[in-house]
């Protein structure tokens, strides 16, 4: 055990659903307005996992009115109120980067099939 | 500011971030300081000056010569590792054998660190100076990290002092002023410092009142 795993902790959050580069998410920002805040949703497609730890971070990727998008969260920031899986996606790859060069039917990603293995 | 000037010795553990109250990430070394042990009290009437002497770490008994170990039995603490004095206009506030924790310092709070850099051995002038060195191309020959001309030719026929040249690198004590104490954790005897502090993990550093005011 590291030294400074007990402080990373205190900043760490235990909710976060398991995901992967590939899944279509939808994350809960909390955007502060003045003196009121209120819940946005971001829902694109995670396109990278980045990071350990503390400090990891994912990248996700959206298509709006034409124009791609693409935010990177800390993890564990408190700005995010919860972060919900959509659909598990089926990739070869840890970071889809290829998607920014394509537009239309060849940037969508099919969705995984769950294969039961034990039947 | 109310507090006199103060001082902790620590170990470095190394870095994390934090988020701050904005939601913003904070980089932060962390410091376990304390708690240290004041020794001696300095008075200009006994020494000519003020100061306050703090010693912090653990050593085995055995190991203290007897001069040292004499220091400590007249401040009626047990040996200690690491001695460092602070000059202070605040030192009749402190006692001997008054004991300080991280609660020393608030958040908020600027501070400044002592420590020993990170030895770097013998270095260019590229490192050690900043120099920028000699084209990678246009005809170079085996001079790409070189320092160039060091200086005339029969005028002043000599090269003056204090020219930059390769040498030694780092190993030495440097202080980095005006740091912000982002958090204190008191129960586990942490300080959460802004920003890079001089030295390894696990070096020894000095954590201290700023000197120069610290008007944030």
């Amino acid at each position: 055990m590291n030294k400074l795993d007990a402080l990373d902790a205190t900043s760490q959050k235990s909710d976060i659903p398991d995901f992967r580069a590939g899944d279509t998410v939808k994350v809960h920002v909390k955007v502060v307005e003045g003196t009121r805040s209120r819940i946005q949703i971001f829902q694109g497609v995670v396109i990278a996992r980045h990071g350990g730890g503390v400090r990891a971070t994912f990248t996700v990727r959206k298509v709006s009115f034409g124009i791609g998008v693409e935010r990177t969260f800390p993890l564990h920031t408190p700005i995010i109120d919860r972060i919900e899986v959509v659909t598990r996606g089926d990739v070869r790859r840890a970071k889809l980067y290829y998607l920014r060069d394509r537009r239309g039917k060849r940037a969508k990603i099919r969705e995984k099939r769950e294969t039961s293995v034990k039947g | 500011m109310s507090t006199p000037f103060t001082g902790l010795l620590g170990e470095k553990l190394g870095m994390t971030q934090v988020w701050d109250e904005n939601n913003r990430v904070v980089p932060v070394t962390v410091v376990k300081a304390g708690p240290c042990v004041v020794t001696q009290v300095k008075t200009p009437e006994t020494d000519g000056y003020d100061a306050v002497q703090i010693a912090y770490g653990a050593i085995d008994p055995r190991k203290v010569t007897k001069p040292v170990a004499g220091h400590f039995a007249k401040a009626g603490v047990p040996p200690r590792r690491h001695l460092v004095e602070l000059r202070t206009d605040g030192s009749q506030e402190y006692t001997v054998g008054q004991e300080l924790a991280v609660d020393t310092f608030e958040a908020g709070q600027l501070v400044d660190v002592v420590g020993t850099t990170k030895g770097k051995g013998f270095a260019g002038v590229m490192k050690r100076h900043g120099f920028g060195g000699v084209s990678a191309s246009h005809g170079a020959h085996r001079n790409h990290r070189k320092p160039g001309s060091i200086g005339g030719c029969a005028t002043p026929g000599r090269v003056f002092k204090g020219m930059r040249m390769a040498g030694r690198m780092g190993g030495v004590r440097q202080s980095t002023q005006n740091l912000l104490v982002q958090g204190v954790d008191a129960d586990n005897g942490l300080l959460l410092i802004k920003g890079a502090i001089p030295g390894p993990r696990g070096g020894l550093v000095l954590v201290r009142t700023t000197a120069k005011g610290g008007s944030r």
